[in-house]
Formats: C-alpha cells, sequence, structure tokens
C-alpha cells in the first residue's frame, strides 16, 4: 500500500514543540504561550488538510503510515485513520489551542512545564486515535497519562495530590490487564498466522475465531481498561475527583478528548476483535451505561458545586454514547460517535466558562452565585446556550447525537427491549432539570452576594476561545451531516464486522 | 594444551585481569594514584565492555570446556563493564565526600567485575564458584568500606555472615551435584540430564545450587540482607551490587539452566522458579510502600525487580532468557541512574536520605528531579521507557509458556509498584520544599546519572537493536 505521512507529520508537531520549548528560558513566559499557541494551531491545521483528503466513501483505513520498529516481534510504527478516528482526531486538534488560549492569563507558575505537557498529552490523544497497532496504541495509552498527571498533580486545586494519584492508579490498574490480554492475544494469533504480530488489522481476522469462553475473558480485560476510562458506572469514582481539582485546561481536555479514548476504544477494539462476546455482553454493558445515565444525572442535581455538577453530567452524557455502541446497529453507532463530538464541545464548553467565572470570582459553589444576568450578561448567555446544547434542545447539537441513541436504542435487535430507552429517556429530562436549576440559581434572582457586583464579564480573549466551539454547536445542531457522513462507511463497517466476522480460514 | 586463539577470545578477561595488575602498581607507587585510578579504571571498563560487544560474534569454548566466549556471555561482559564504568563515573565526587576515595575502592570493583565476568561465561559449576567468591568477597569489602560508619561496618558484616551461608548452599548443591554425575562440566551434566534426574541426590543438589543463587539475587524469601546493606552500603556500591552484582547471579543461572531447559526437565524447576518470582514481586512491593528510607524502598523495589526477572527464567524457553538478559540490561541502567542520583542528593552523615528530602525538588533542581522522574517511570514500567518493554517480553514469555496467570499477578504487583515509585514524583513535583537540600555540584556523577538516563530512554524507543543481538544468539 502506497505510504501516506500526513499523519506521522501531526504526530510529528507536537513532539518537535515540546522539545523546542525545552531550549526557551522559562523567563520568557509569553515566549512560551506563544510557542505552544502556534505549534497546536500548526497541528489543527495539519489535521484540516487530512480531513480535505479524507475520503467518505471508504470505511478502510487511509492515510497509512506503517515501518518496522521492534524486528523481532514484529512490532510496526504503524498509523493510520477511518472515520471514527477522523472525527476524534479534528476534535483533539480543535480543542488543544483553545485550552491554550484559556488559560493564557489562568495558569501563571510554571507555564513551560505547563505548555510542554501540553502538547505531549496532545500527541498521546493523537497517537491513541491514530494506532493501527496493538503495541504501539497502548505505548500511547498508558505514556498519556504522564501528562495528565503532572496537569492535574501540579496546577490543580486542594486536593489535587490524591485527585491525581487516584487517576493514575485507576487508570493504569485497568489498563495493564488489558496488556495480558494483547499479550494473550497476539500470542494466540501467531499460531493462526504463522507468526507473532502486534498488527491490529491481523488480529482482526483471528479475534473472531477464538472460543466462547476465553473471547468473554479478554473482552472483560479489554472492557475493564476502556470503562474505566469512559467512564462507565461504577468504575466514575476517579472522574468527579480528577475533574473539580484539575486546572480548567485539564478539565476540558479530559471531559473533551480523554473520556472518549474509553469509547473509542470499545468501538475500535472490544467490538472487532471481540464480536461473539460483544454481543454476549451488550445487554450488561447497556443495563451500566443507562444506570450511568439515571445515576449520574441523580447525582448532579445535588451538587452546590458547578464544577462537580458538570463532571457528574459528563457520566451521564457518556453512558448515553456507551448505548449507542452497545445498541449495534447505524443509528446507534452513528449517534454514539456524533454524541462524543457533542460532548466534547458542549462539557469543554462548560467548564471553561466555569473555569472563566471561577478566576473573577475564585469560588465555583453555586449558592454563592444568583443574578449576575445583569452584572455579566454575555456570560451568561454563553452558559445559556452551552447548557442548552448540553440538554439536547432541538437545532443544537445534543439533539442529534441523544435522538438518534435513542432510536437506535429503541429498534436494536442485539438489545431486543425498549426499556433501555424507556428508561436512558429519563436522563434528558433530568439533565433539563439540573442543568436549568443551576442556571437558574447562578443566573436569575437577586444579587444575593455583593462581591459579585464588582465582576467583569468576559474578555475578546475568552469570547475567542467560546465562539468558534459555538460555531460548531449550531452547524452540529442544524446540519449534522457534514460530520455524519465522515464516520458512516467506518460505523457501517464496525457493526458488519460485530454481526458477520469474517473467519480467517484455518488452514 | 592452551591454543594461542583461544587467549584471544578471553581478551576481555585479560583486559580487567592485567588491569587489576595494573592499578595495584598505580596505587603503589604513584602519588597521585587516587585521581588516576577512577579514570583508568572508567577506560578500562570501556574498553573491556565495548571489546566484548565487538567480538560478539566469537563463539567459542576455551580451555577444556572451562570457559565460553561469545554469545550470550559477552553480551553479558558488555553489561558488567559499561555498568561498572558508570559506577566508577558515579563514585569519584562521592567517595571524596565521605572521605573514601582509596585506590582499592576502585582495584575491587575491578575485580568483582572480573569475578562476575568469570561467572558469566562458566562451563563448569567450579568455574561459577570461584567467580562467585571473587566477586561476593571484593562486595563485603566494598560494602564497609567507609569503615568508620556503624551502619556501613554492620552491613559489610551481614552480607558476609549471609552470603557466606548462601555459598554453603551453593558449595552443598555443587557436591551433591558431583557425587551423583561425577562431573562438573555443565554439559555433561546437561547431556546426561535424563538419567540423572531419577536420582533424587541430584535433585536436592540442583535445588541447594538454585537456594544459593536466591540469595544473591535477592530473591523471597532469601532477602533478609536486602535492605539493611542497601541501605548501611555506600550508595555507589549499593548501586554496583544491585545491578551488576544481581545480573553476575542471574548471568550463573542462565548459564547452568538454558541448556537444561531445552529438555523436558523445564517443569521440574519451573514451580520452585515460579513460586520464589511471585513472594518477590508482591512482597517487595508491599514492603516498599511503608519504607520512609529511599535507599530501603530501592531494596525493596529490588527485591520485586528480582520477581519479575523470574519470571522470564520461569517460563522457561529463548524467549524468556531473552527477555531476562534484556531485563537485566534495562535494570542496569535504570538502578545506577537511581542511586547515582541519590549519591548526589546525599549529604553529610546519612542526611537527606530520607524520601521527604526530595520535596519541591522539581523546584530546585528541575533537571536532576526531570531524570529522576523518568526512572520512576520507567521502574514502574510505564511507556516508552525502557522498563516497561523488559516487563512487556518477559510476559510475553511468560504468556507463551502457558502462564498467563503469572503475568496477571506480575501486573497486580505492578499496579501496587506504581504507588510508591509515584510517591517520588508527588514529592518533587507537587509539594514544596522542607530542609535544605543541595545537590552536590558533580559534572561526572550528573553524566553518569544522563548517559544511564539516555540509554533507559534509548532502550526503550528502539529496543530492538539490542533485542535482535540478544536473540539471535538463542
Amino acid at each position: 500500500m502506497e505510504q501516506s505521512y500526513l499523519l506521522t507529520y501531526l504526530l510529528a508537531v507536537p513532539i518537535i514543540g515540546s522539545l523546542l520549548l525545552l531550549f526557551i528560558n522559562k523567563e520568557k513566559a509569553q515566549t512560551i504561550k506563544y510557542v505552544g499557541l502556534i505549534v497546536s494551531l500548526i497541528a489543527f491545521i495539519i489535521s484540516l488538510i487530512i480531513y480535505f483528503d479524507f475520503n467518505n466513501q471508504s470505511g478502510d483505513f487511509q492515510f497509512v503510515h506503517k515501518f518496522n520498529w521492534i524486528t523481532d516481534l514484529n512490532i510496526s510504527y504503524h498509523v493510520g485513520i477511518d472515520g471514527l478516528s477522523m472525527l476524534l482526531i479534528l476534535l483533539t486538534t480543535f480543542l488543544t489551542p483553545l485550552t491554550l488560549i484559556s488559560s493564557w492569563s489562568g495558569i501563571k507558575n510554571k507555564v513551560k512545564e505547563f505548555t510542554f505537557f501540553m502538547l505531549f498529552l496532545e500527541l498521546g490523544m493523537l497517537g491513541v486515535f491514530s494506532s493501527l497497532d496493538m503495541f504501539l496504541f497502548y505505548v500511547f495509552w498508558e505514556a498519556m497519562l504522564i501528562p495528565m498527571y503532572f496537569i492535574i498533580g501540579i496546577w490543580g486545586g486542594e486536593r489535587r495530590i490524591y485527585a491525581s494519584i487516584k487517576f493514575f492508579i485507576y487508570t493504569m490498574a485497568g489498563s495493564l490487564l488489558m496488556l495480558v490480554a494483547i499479550i494473550w492475544l497476539c500470542v494466540y494469533s501467531a499460531d493462526l498466522l504463522g507468526g507473532f504480530t502486534t498488527n491490529l488489522l491481523d488480529l482482526y481476522k483471528t479475534g473472531p475465531t477464538i472460543d466462547t469462553t476465553i473471547q468473554g475473558f479478554l473482552f472483560l480485560a479489554f472492557a475493564l481498561s476502556f470503562a474505566i476510562k469512559v467512564p462507565l458506572f461504577p468504575f466514575h469514582t476517579w472522574l468527579p475527583d480528577a475533574h473539580v481539582e484539575a486546572p480548567t485546561a485539564g478539565s476540558v481536555i479530559l471531559a473533551g478528548v480523554l473520556l472518549k479514548m474509553g469509547t473509542y476504544g470499545f468501538l475500535r477494539f472490544n467490538l472487532p476483535l471481540f464480536p461473539q462476546a460483544s454481543i454476549d455482553y451488550a445487554g450488561f454493558i447497556s443495563v451500566l451505561a443507562v444506570i450511568g445515565i439515571i445515576y449520574g444525572a441523580l447525582v448532579a442535581m445535588v451538587q452546590t458545586d458547578m464544577k462537580k455538577l458538570v463532571a457528574y453530567s459528563s457520566v451521564s452524557h457518556l453512558g448515553f454514547v456507551m448505548l449507542g455502541i452497545f445498541a449495534l446497529n447505524q443509528e446507534a453507532v452513528q449517534g454514539a460517535v456524533i454524541q462524543m463530538v457533542n460532548h466534547g464541545l458542549s462539557t469543554g464548553a462548560l467548564f471553561l466558562l466555569v473555569g472563566m467565572i471561577y478566576e473573577r470570582t475564585h469560588t465555583r459553589k453555586i449558592a454563592d452565585y444568583g443574578g449576575i444576568a445583569k452584572i455579566v450578561p454575555f456570560f451568561s448567555f454563553a452558559l445559556l446556550f452551552t447548557s442548552l446544547s448540553s440538554i439536547g434542545l432541538p437545532g443544537l447539537n445534543g439533539f442529534v447525537g441523544e435522538f438518534l441513541i435513542l432510536t437506535g436504542a429503541f429498534k436494536s435487535t442485539v438489545l431486543g427491549s425498549w426499556w433501555f430507552t424507556i428508561f436512558a429517556s429519563t436522563g434528558v429530562i433530568f439533565a433539563a432539570v439540573y442543568l436549568l436549576w443551576m442556571y437558574k440559581k447562578v443566573a436569575f434572582g437577586e444579587v444575593t452576594n455583593p462581591n459579585m457586583n464588582s465582576v467583569t464579564d468576559l474578555n475578546f480573549r475568552e469570547k475567542l476561545v467560546l465562539i468558534p466551539i459555538f460555531i460548531f454547536i449550531v452547524w452540529i445542531g442544524i446540519y449534522p451531516s457534514t460530520f455524519l457522513k465522515v464516520s458512516e462507511k467506518s460505523s457501517e463497517k464496525v457493526i458488519e464486522q460485530v454481526l458477520n466476522p469474517a473467519i480467517i480460514n484455518l488452514e | 594444551m592452551i591454543y594461542i586463539n583461544e587467549v584471544y577470545n578471553i581478551i576481555p578477561l585479560i583486559i580487567i585481569g592485567g588491569g587489576i595488575v595494573v592499578s595495584i602498581l598505580i596505587e603503589l607507587y604513584s602519588k597521585s594514584g587516587k585521581s588516576i585510578l577512577p579514570w583508568f579504571s572508567f577506560i578500562l571498563f570501556l574498553a573491556a565492555g565495548f571489546y566484548s560487544l565487538l567480538t560478539v560474534e566469537n563463539q567459542s569454548i576455551v580451555f577444556q570446556n572451562m570457559l565460553s566466549t561469545g554469545g550470550i556471555t559477552n553480551i553479558f561482559y558488555f553489561i558488567f563493564n559499561i555498568g561498572a564504568a558508570l559506577v566508577c563515573l558515579l563514585s569519584i565526587d562521592y567517595t571524596k565526600k565521605y572521605g573514601i576515595n582509596y585506590g582499592e575502592y576502585y582495584i575491587l570493583i575491578q575485580n568483582s567485575v572480573l569475578g562476575m565476568m568469570l561467572m558469566a561465561g562458566a562451563k563448569s559449576l567450579f568455574m561459577i564458584f570461584i567467580g562467585l567468591e571473587v566477586m561476593s568477597v571484593c562486595f563485603y569489602v566494598l560494602a564497609g568500606v567507609n569503615r568508620k560508619k556503624d551502619k556501613a561496618i554492620e552491613a559489610s558484616l551481614k552480607y558476609f555472615l549471609l552470603g557466606a551461608f548462601a555459598t554453603g548452599f551453593l558449595v552443598y548443591g555443587i557436591a551433591l551435584i558431583y557425587g551423583s554425575a561425577q562431573t562438573t562440566s555443565i554439559d555433561a551434566i546437561t547431556a546426561g540430564f535424563p538419567e540423572y534426574s531419577s536420582n533424587i541426590i541430584f535433585l536436592v543438589g540442583i535445588l541447594l545450587f538454585l537456594i544459593g543463587f536466591s540469595f544473591k539475587i535477592a530473591a523471597f524469601p532469601f532477602h533478609m540482607w536486602v535492605p539493611d546493606v542497601y541501605e548501611g552500603a555506600p550508595t555507589t556500591v549499593t548501586g554496583l551490587f544491585s545491578t551488576i552484582g544481581k545480573a553476575a547471579a542471574f548471568a550463573a543461572i542462565i548459564a547452568t539452566l538454558t541448556a537444561l531447559f531445552s529438555g523436558e526437565s523445564t517443569s521440574m524447576f519451573l514451580p520452585y522458579l515460579a513460586v520464589l518470582s511471585i513472594f518477590s514481586m508482591l512482597f517487595g512491593s508491599i514492603v516498599a510502600i511503608a519504607q520512609s528510607n529511599i535507599k530501603r524502598m530501592l531494596a525493596y523495589s529490588s527485591i520485586s525487580h528480582a520477581g519479575y526477572i523470574l519470571i522470564g527464567l520461569a517460563s522457561g524457553t529463548p524467549v524468556g532468557v531473552a527477555g531476562v538478559v534484556f531485563y537485566l540490561a534495562v535494570y542496569t541502567f535504570m538502578n545506577l541512574a537511581a542511586f547515582g542520583i541519590i549519591a548526589l542528593i546525599e549529604g553529610e552523615n546519612d542526611a537527606n536520605l530520607e524520601i521527604n528530602s526530595y520535596s519541591g525538588l522539581g523546584t530546585k533542581s528541575p533537571v536532576l528531579a526531570a531524570l529522576l522522574a523518568i526512572i520512576m517511570f520507567s521502574l514502574a514500567g510505564l511507556p516508552p521507557l525502557a522498563g516497561f518493554f523488559a516487563k512487556y517480553y518477559v510476559f510475553i514469555a511468560a504468556i507463551k509458556s502457558g502462564l498467563t496467570w503469572l503475568a496477571i499477578l506480575g501486573i497486580i504487583s505492578s499496579v501496587i509498584s506504581v504507588y510508591f515509585y509515584l510517591r517520588i514524583v508527588v514529592l518533587m513535583y507537587f509539594k514544596e520544599a522542607e530542609g535544605e537540600v543541595i545537590p552536590a555540584k558533580s559534572f561526572s556523577g550528573f553524566f553518569g546519572v544522563a548517559i544511564s538516563v539516555i540509554m533507559v530512554i534509548l532502550l526503550g524507543i528502539i529496543p530492538g537493536s539490542l533485542l535482535d543481538l540478544i536473540t539471535s544468539f538463542l
């Protein structure tokens, strides 16, 4: 196959950028911020070039670049993307520069280290979304923990050390079990393929031939790792801690992109590698997803801290994505993919807004606010707009994803029951309850807290961060086909791989 | 009959052996011997190390079936010599700080390396014994080289007594093996193994032999000496015997057992090695959490790493052995870097050895903190660092041999160990400084640490470079 270097260039940009940073004097904070921003913008431009070259009509991997890395174990540097990864890569490169701008004034100490870790993080995320080799994927998957750990631990809130260690150990515990499963799968496949390989495309052929019981174990080993990342109920307890303690930029990336690595993992690895087990466990995972939807929403309702409320709303929203994935039909999976992007945009924007107001008032308690609509009108508008998008108001992005997921789950033959949809739908109502409640308490009523009178409205830089996100929120709401058609063929292919796996000829 | 080409093949040994003689003369007759010897040893080790690497293809067996050369043996020679060269670099300023910059210090290191090389190349049980004793006696003395310090003398004595005890097991084992096989040649024993394996005396001999080495590799339950000795000995010396000393013991096990592995005998030793491995990993990781002294913490971490390495041996295949050799190389660089940094931070009278001394290091000396953080991540087994790949490889070996459960236990132990490795990183970066910790200004020490860290990164990104070399000889 013809090699394409575009993805490699995309991965190289953050590496070169972060190495460049090491040679800049740490006193020159302004220069460092600009270098970080420019590097992330270059990455965004390259991802746009990839997008415009991307062929929507094919479900195969494109822009493939492969060369031998560790010959002895037949491990290659092997990258390529399909429609699913295309959208998530765009989301990553889109959000990274925005978070860097948003933390322009919020991060005051150790700017150099912060920018370095943000670029390192971007590399990890892009690597996860583009790897076609299990070993390479695992390297990126684990390596990405390090920058996030530092971002929470150095620039986080009061309980940052607890939160960062919890985040690290939770994630690592899950992924190491996946490592054993990966090795087992590769060793098993070695007999069928005539040699040890970590090439995902080859493993796709051998995975479905595994005996059902063992397939179940492997499925669970992978699923545990991804479920912790998503996070699927009951593995979500690290998330509120990490979100609340992380600095704004960390929360945005965490909610916007990192959580999607889990759902992406289900789509890319669990479903095609273990089709039989996926069907067997679809009901079980969907039940957990629905519990997550309702539980997340109910817990969000009683939060007094805005950031924690948004964090629990993530648990609820990601439940929808998981339900969509395991409904295993075209509408639902497409809905799940678009919902991943939606959640990245709206929850990302919510975290940005909470961060922006926190920078001014140094409180996140809902009770400390009240009536700020008169004082900071643009902020209040932005908060309302984002909340509505998160609730799923028709015309904005959230509606498209949730609607597709719910119709898909309704029709799903794998789930075979209406109850999933019925219970999940309550999540939409609850979302309206907790977000509008919060909005009412924060923006309307009398100004109870005199400190609020001196708060200034959003400045130009902050508007610059929010407006691009708002454009996409409306765009997806009104004309989702632009994005849906990118992933259409790929999600068709994933479903095909699960329902009619192409069994390798064992001769 | 000794042929000239046999002599030609053992040039690495001759370099070190000749170097020892020259070093003694320098120490005896030169007034500036103290300042010449570190660099002389450094160059000596580099020469022997790289010469071994260049002649790695010259596989032969020399001196009436006593020593093997080339292949894995030479790869071990390379690991020992590079490790020892790094120890020399780390020692130069450290020994001055403690007033232990005697010439003997370096001569003893050279001697111990000679012993290690004899162990790695041994083709006879006697050779192994001689090598082990040459190495161990040097270690006993080195552990107590700071003779003004009580803890060092305690460490030295403890190491000596328990080491001698272990040697007793070893010699008794060799005697029983000889008694039942009438030979000490490893090849002859291997060839006759199916015949002897029904002989209970022979099997007890092998078991005692393995127990003797279990002491040296610091595996549970033969680890009691490790924390005290690691803590009491000078930090650079601890670096020496926790890395290449351990590698030498593994080399001797490999030299004896790999040949046996090719037969059906594997299953006979597997339970022993697997049990040792499980307990070492879990015990080391769990107890390390409770340590507040960084040298003791690394001592327990070293017990747990012995467990991971044993996974490779327990899998009993060439893949496993390759994993062991690779792991030992990586571990040498990781631990030397860690002890090198400790040596730089350490103050007078054991000051700054508590892990709390590392608080705020990220602000005070960012480069050193970053290097230590990289090492901690590598010891914890995070990609893309070499520590991860080493673990990955032994886990592959285990799963290939059907020991998936052993790999899972290894994983559990890794997760536990993340906690105490990360604690150092937490202190360095997330906490404010407590005391006045000023790292020593030592160019050579820093240089040694930097090289080790670079190797850890390089072996993580391109492990194939070393791995292909190892697997080509198995």
